[in-house]
């Protein structure tokens, strides 16, 4: 089953590389658009929901363009396995809880999915390693067009693509950047940043998006308005931001450095001994003591584990990949377990004068 | 005395009488931070929607005129200006035609801006508005079957084929 290999691997996201891959997680343009003959969803019926989901996917399986997209019918997936696709963003919380007929349509790198009948009939969506979000926009508008060519988007000469939320006319787009900020967060600093950051009308927004807190310290940027500004200054708006922030965050590291911070470097060793020793330890314990570990790792201070290892633990252990992973565990107590072994076998170190190399 | 969120010395204790049941709290000096604070996250869009009309209604209508505003309905798709303005979603592309200007002021507040400038389909046709017939075409085909009124809705069957086929892209 596709659902079983996709927990094996890290997805696009979590896959650690790309520029300013040690502060920036991913980039991500999403594309709202709607078809023009059928209501917006929340005033679908079944037969239309139905009819949305049978004519998008009839006409991208034609057109040749979508070959090595795989759809899977939501509707028909049981919990675990839409728990999974949103763990693994690709899609929505929105879709994964909605009722009635809908769908996604992924590529085989999980880089692309087309999410159909969730707010808007369609949401297409990016995702790149690293701060990439030309060339996020590069493919997702090709993406659009050749989605373009098989349906007609509703659409209105001053006012562009319609939307279901009046939040998203226009360009429909959303540009986001999931960034890293713990240093940021431990200095204090952050609440500045969000302040500044929503005077130029930019929304900052947990891991999971709309609505959720942020976890572990990762934060998603992006871009409050979506009318009268053309996609590629949208993408030059967030685009030239970021960077400022990733230099902030890289300051307040270096400060953290540089005055020797105890409290620091304890927080950090500790994280990683509660990761390696732990017997039982929930979800959200493990993302924020991995984003200690994850800063310890880019200050220099923890020498024998990499980031790419990291980001495959921040994703393995959630609730629905863990359970894909191990089989079973549907009670949280038997999972906080086993994520602690989990965690246990794959960040144990041989300790000093244990080593095996050594006693030869 | 431990903190009860982690493990450093609680120097608050808190009684909480906010919720049905007094509630006694031993926190440390930064966790009863974010327990006296807890962190905002932004509300949902709908949320911000239908907090900007309300402003915006109760700045510019008398009740009368806000009671009328709220029956009127879109032809199109039936939606209410009542019910959009609860729900923060719109009903189908019509409704920004038909509130277009109850619509107006919210654009402007939330992006400063009532004017799209930037990709345009590039097949087909830049103004969409005739294919929400097929919307309207299909509620009264429904309504026509609920009611069992069956040669209606054979009549606006055919309607519907046709115009399907003239949209078809």
């Amino acid at each position: 089953m596709i659902f079983d290999e996709m927990a094996c691997r890290c997805g696009e996201w979590l896959r650690g590389s790309g520029p300013e891959s040690d502060i920036v997680m991913s980039s991500r343009i999403r594309l709202a658009r709607n078809l023009a003959e059928y209501p917006f969803i929340r005033r679908c019926n079944d037969f239309d929901r139905v009819n949305i989901e049978a004519s998008v996917r009839e006409r991208l399986e034609q057109s040749g363009d979508f070959e090595d997209f795989t759809f899977i019918d939501v509707a028909e997936l049981d919990n675990l396995d839409r728990q999974l696709l949103v763990e693994r963003q690709l899609i929505s919380r929105e879709l994964s809880d909605a009722e009635g007929a809908r769908a996604v349509a992924i590529d085989e790198a999980e880089r692309i999915s087309l999410m159909i009948n969730e707010e808007d009939h369609l949401r297409l969506q990016v995702m790149k390693s690293g701060l990439d979000l030309d060339e996020a926009w590069q493919q997702i508008n090709a993406v659009d067009n050749n989605v373009e060519q098989q349906l007609n988007y509703a659409f209105h000469p001053d006012l562009g693509y319609l939307t279901a939320c009046p939040t998203n006319v226009g360009t429909g787009m959303r540009v986001s950047v999931m960034l890293h900020l713990p240093a940021l967060v431990i200095a204090g600093q952050i609440d500045k940043v969000f302040n500044s950051l929503q005077k130029i009308n930019l929304t900052v927004r947990g891991l999971y998006g709309e609505g959720s807190q942020a976890m572990g310290d990762f934060y998603q940027i992006s871009n409050q308005v979506t009318l009268g500004k053309s996609e590629e200054s949208l993408v030059e708006h967030v685009g030239s931001i970021v960077p400022s922030v990733i230099s902030y965050e890289r300051k307040a590291r270096d400060v953290l450095i540089k005055d020797g911070n105890h409290d620091l470097f304890d927080q950090v060793s500790r994280a990683y001994g509660l990761l390696q020793n732990a017997q039982q330890i929930s979800s959200e314990e493990t993302m924020h003591l991995l984003s200690k570990v994850r800063m310890g790792i880019n200050l220099g201070l923890i020498g024998d584990l990499e980031i790419p290892e990291v980001n495959k633990l921040f994703i393995q252990t959630q609730p629905a990949h863990l359970q894909k992973l191990r089989g079973g565990l549907p009670d949280s107590a038997n999972r906080n377990r086993a994520r602690a072994s989990y965690l246990h076998r794959h960040l144990k170190r041989p300790k000093f004068g244990e080593d095996p190399a050594e006693s030869n | 005395m431990k903190c009860q969120k982690c493990d450093k010395l609680a120097t608050f204790h808190i009684t909480d009488l906010s919720g049905d049941q007094l509630l006694a709290l031993h926190l440390c000096a930064e966790c009863v931070k974010e327990y006296l604070q807890p962190d905002e996250t932004p509300p949902p869009a709908a949320k911000v929607v239908s907090n900007v009309i309300s402003k915006q209604l109760k700045l510019e209508q008398t009740t009368e005129e806000l009671a009328e505003l709220d029956h009127k309905e879109c032809p199109v798709c039936g939606i209410s200006f009542y019910e959009f303005r609860q729900g923060g979603r719109l009903g189908c592309p019509n409704d920004y035609v038909f509130f277009a200007n109850e619509l107006e002021p919210l654009l402007n507040n939330v992006h400063g801006s009532v004017e799209h400038v930037g990709k345009k389909p590039m097949r087909g046709p830049h103004d969409t508005q005739p294919q929400t017939e097929l919307i309207k075409l299909r509620r009264e085909m429904k309504d026509a079957v609920d009611r069992e009124d069956y040669e209606l809705a054979s009549e606006l069957r055919d309607r519907i084929k046709s115009v399907e086929g003239e949209s078809q892209p």
